[in-house]
């Protein structure tokens, strides 16, 4: 359903009838890109996390070999990691879908009679990719840290103890992944319920179904595919991100994702084998989750 | 099993058409072909095996036919006016003919050799003839077999070098490095906070201070102005005992919460919005930190000891132009150039002779400690001891361990 859209109303079937050799040309350069920026770098990796040090060899030396103990190593040093990362990520994508639902339903339902309005919102939500994803970031640092009015006005009314702080806390972490990650949710979202028929509504009232009912049995089976491609646009990244949660930004020493502890191996200790384990393990947990999500939301469509 | 076939007619079409080009025994082979083709394209990727291996071989050099030298450091490291000029440099080229292009790439040790091992492994140019690192990066890529030997001839200015700068352990006699700049790395505070100021790193630990205080990420830094503290000759020989009973006073700072955090460069921002109020800091960043925000924070050595650390030029294996690169380093040593440099960096030059030049120039810098610092205070300062490869690796991991909260 998601690419009706793309479909002609009374388009018949027009499968065609041969393999065009042309389709194969044009095929080419994609799947020539994807051998060598996609497979190779996989086979790669998979390669490096089975890797062992050489004997007494210096930092960062490393043979082939097949040692799978990589992998539970990483996962009892580094577990607690895995689990904040995919937590704090599933944390951020319920509030950014708790945020951008209601701006979305706003935009493109509500807003349709004044459709400057709904550009100008439209542009709104946009807007904050005009400026780095890291400036923003570091902006919010500043405006979060101890001597800014935030903390001292929560302070001031009592809402935060004297000696509490914001940054460096998973609140703050959260909090950026979900702001970093609201316009890869709100899109999608606007996409779908812009376009959706407001006579429904109607119907579901006139069946004598109670706003909430009509909400729930028509509106959001009617935009699942902007809920599901919105929950897969933030849930994927939040889970990898290494920005937020960093010491250099809103994070802490007790806030670090997986991203930054694959950052550190890779970058400072040169451990590469546990680095790419680690990084097979994000990508198999998060297909995982993805495959199962889609399952159940009933849009293999999708994918 | 075969699935019903969705409803959209362009899915469903799509699906038929995937459906008919079937999979075919030759399709199969195709198929092992490609995959087979990956694995060895990845076999060929750098990372695999290197152990006792020769090293690379040094470059060719070109310096007589092609006039160019190109140089990476890190940022705000040289003089520079407000055109985005570097007027030592253009002096430099006027002098020589050569032309020197100044890059700002390196931003931090690890990443700038994250950036490059590869090419380095191979013997490849890495786009610089020269870069300025730090002592133990410098010290990792000559146990590599990464850099070319220097031509003393060719640096006739060598002498000019303070004498201690001559001899370091990670390179006996100098052979492949030799300083740009050196720095301290010292507590640092809020004045405004506290205007009684702080003595020594125990001071950090001070229950008022609970969560305001910042340590560096580098290592060699904090855990060598800690262990200091404790103690410990860092110049001398010491073992895992002292690190380790260093790492527990870390780690314990760390977890009640008296640390609030571990940074690298960005450090500056803390002290700046006021969520760090004392800090192990290096030196120079605290003098330029000083001039751009308002005069707010103080710098000391710590009574029991702080660190010092020096940037080296090195001369990369791939690189063509070693002459060129060992003229600019050459040019450099003048103690006037250095006074010149000095005054915008704000960190320690290797030139002997450099104040005397600086009293022409700026004789209120003269005075300034962080730069032209009196012996006394270099008493008070010490190199992190060279370390080996398996400790490298096994402080390192304890290090680490911490930042992550592992």
């Amino acid at each position: 359903m998601a690419f009706s859209a793309f479909a002609t109303g009374t388009a018949k079937e027009q499968a065609p009838r041969r393999k065009s050799k042309i389709a194969l040309l044009l095929l080419l350069p994609g799947i020539l890109y994807l051998m060598l920026f996609f497979l190779v770098p996989l086979v790669s990796l998979v390669i490096t996390s089975f890797q062992q040090p050489v004997p007494y060899g210096d930092i960062g030396e490393f043979q082939n070999a097949f040692k799978w103990e990589n992998y539970v190593d990483v996962v009892n040093t580094y577990g607690e990691h895995i689990f904040r990362s995919f937590a704090y990520a599933i944390l951020a994508t319920i509030f950014a879908l708790l945020f951008s639902y209601p701006l979305a339903y706003f935009i493109g339902v509500k807003a349709r009679r004044w459709p400057l309005l709904q550009n100008l919102m439209l542009v709104l939500v946009i807007a904050p990719f005009f400026i780095s994803f890291l400036l923003r970031t570091l902006a919010w640092k500043a405006i979060l840290s101890d001597e800014s009015f935030v903390v001292t006005g929560l302070k001031a009314l009592s809402l935060m103890a004297p000696d509490a702080h914001f940054t460096g806390t998973p609140a703050a972490v959260i909090f950026g992944l979900t702001y970093n990650f609201i316009p890869f949710m709100t899109l999608p979202l606007y996409s779908t319920l812009e376009r959706l028929d407001t006579r429904l509504l109607e119907a579901g009232s006139d069946l004598y179904a109670k706003p909430a009912m009509t909400f729930f049995k028509v509106t959001v089976p009617l935009s699942m595919s902007g809920i599901v491609s919105g929950v897969l646009l933030t849930f994927i990244p939040a889970a990898g991100d290494y920005i937020n949660a960093s010491r250099d930004f809103l994070g802490g020493t007790g806030t670090q994702m997986i991203g930054n502890v694959i950052e550190s191996n890779f970058l400072v200790t040169l451990n590469y084998p546990a680095a790419a384990a680690l990084s097979i393990i994000l990508m198999a947990v998060i297909l995982v989750m993805v495959t199962v999500y889609v399952k159940r939301s009933g849009t293999e469509d999708l994918l | 099993m075969t699935k019903p076939l969705p409803e959209d007619p362009f899915i469903r079409s799509l699906v038929i058409q995937a459906q008919r080009s079937q999979f075919t025994r030759r399709n199969m082979l195709k198929g092992a072909g490609i995959g087979a083709g990956a694995l060895a394209l990845a076999a060929c990727t750098p990372g695999g095996t290197t152990g006792g291996s020769t090293g690379p071989k040094a470059a060719k050099d070109k310096s007589d036919t092609d006039k160019i030298v190109r140089w990476d450091n890190w940022a705000l490291y040289l003089d520079v006016d407000s055109n985005g000029h570097y007027p030592t440099l253009e002096a430099f080229e006027k002098q020589t003919g050569i032309k020197a292009t100044y890059t700002e790439a390196v931003d931090d040790n690890n990443t700038y050799y994250g950036k490059v091992k590869d090419q380095l492994k191979l013997g490849q140019d890495i786009g610089c003839d020269t870069v300025c690192l730090t002592d133990w990066m410098v010290d990792r890529w000559i146990r590599f077999g990464y850099t070319q030997e220097l031509d003393d001839a060719m640096i006739p200015n060598k002498k000019n070098l303070v004498p201690k700068l001559l001899d370091v352990s990670f390179d006996p006699g100098r052979k492949h490095s030799l300083p740009w700049q050196g720095g301290f790395a010292g507590i640092a505070w809020n004045k405004d906070h506290l205007p009684g100021g702080l003595t020594s790193v125990s001071d950090l630990w001070d229950p008022s201070l609970k969560g305001r205080v910042g340590v560096l990420s580098e290592m060699r830094d904090t855990m060598g102005c800690i262990m200091q503290d404790l103690g410990t000759q860092i110049d001398g020989k010491w073992g895992d005992a002292e690190f380790t009973a260093a790492i527990d006073v870390l780690q314990k700072q760390v977890s009640d919460g008296q640390i609030r955090n571990i940074k690298g460069n960005s450090y500056k921002q803390d002290l700046q919005n006021g969520d760090t109020l004392a800090a192990i800091v290096w030196s120079g960043d605290i003098t330029q930190l000083n001039a751009e925000a308002g005069d707010h924070w103080a710098f000391a050595l710590p009574s029991k000891g702080g660190t010092l650390w020096n940037d080296n030029f090195l001369i990369p294996i791939g690189s063509a132009h070693k002459k060129n690169a060992e003229m600019l380093i050459n040019y450099y040593y003048n103690p006037e150039v250095a006074a010149q440099v000095a005054a915008y960096v704000n960190y320690i030059p290797p030139v002997a002779g450099t104040k005397e030049a600086m009293m022409a120039l700026d004789p209120a810098l003269a005075d300034n400690q962080l730069i032209f610092p009196t012996e006394a205070t270099l008493k008070n300062a010490h190199v992190f001891r060279s370390l080996d490869s398996a400790e490298d690796q096994k402080y390192n991991a304890q290090f680490q361990a911490i930042l992550l909260g592992a």
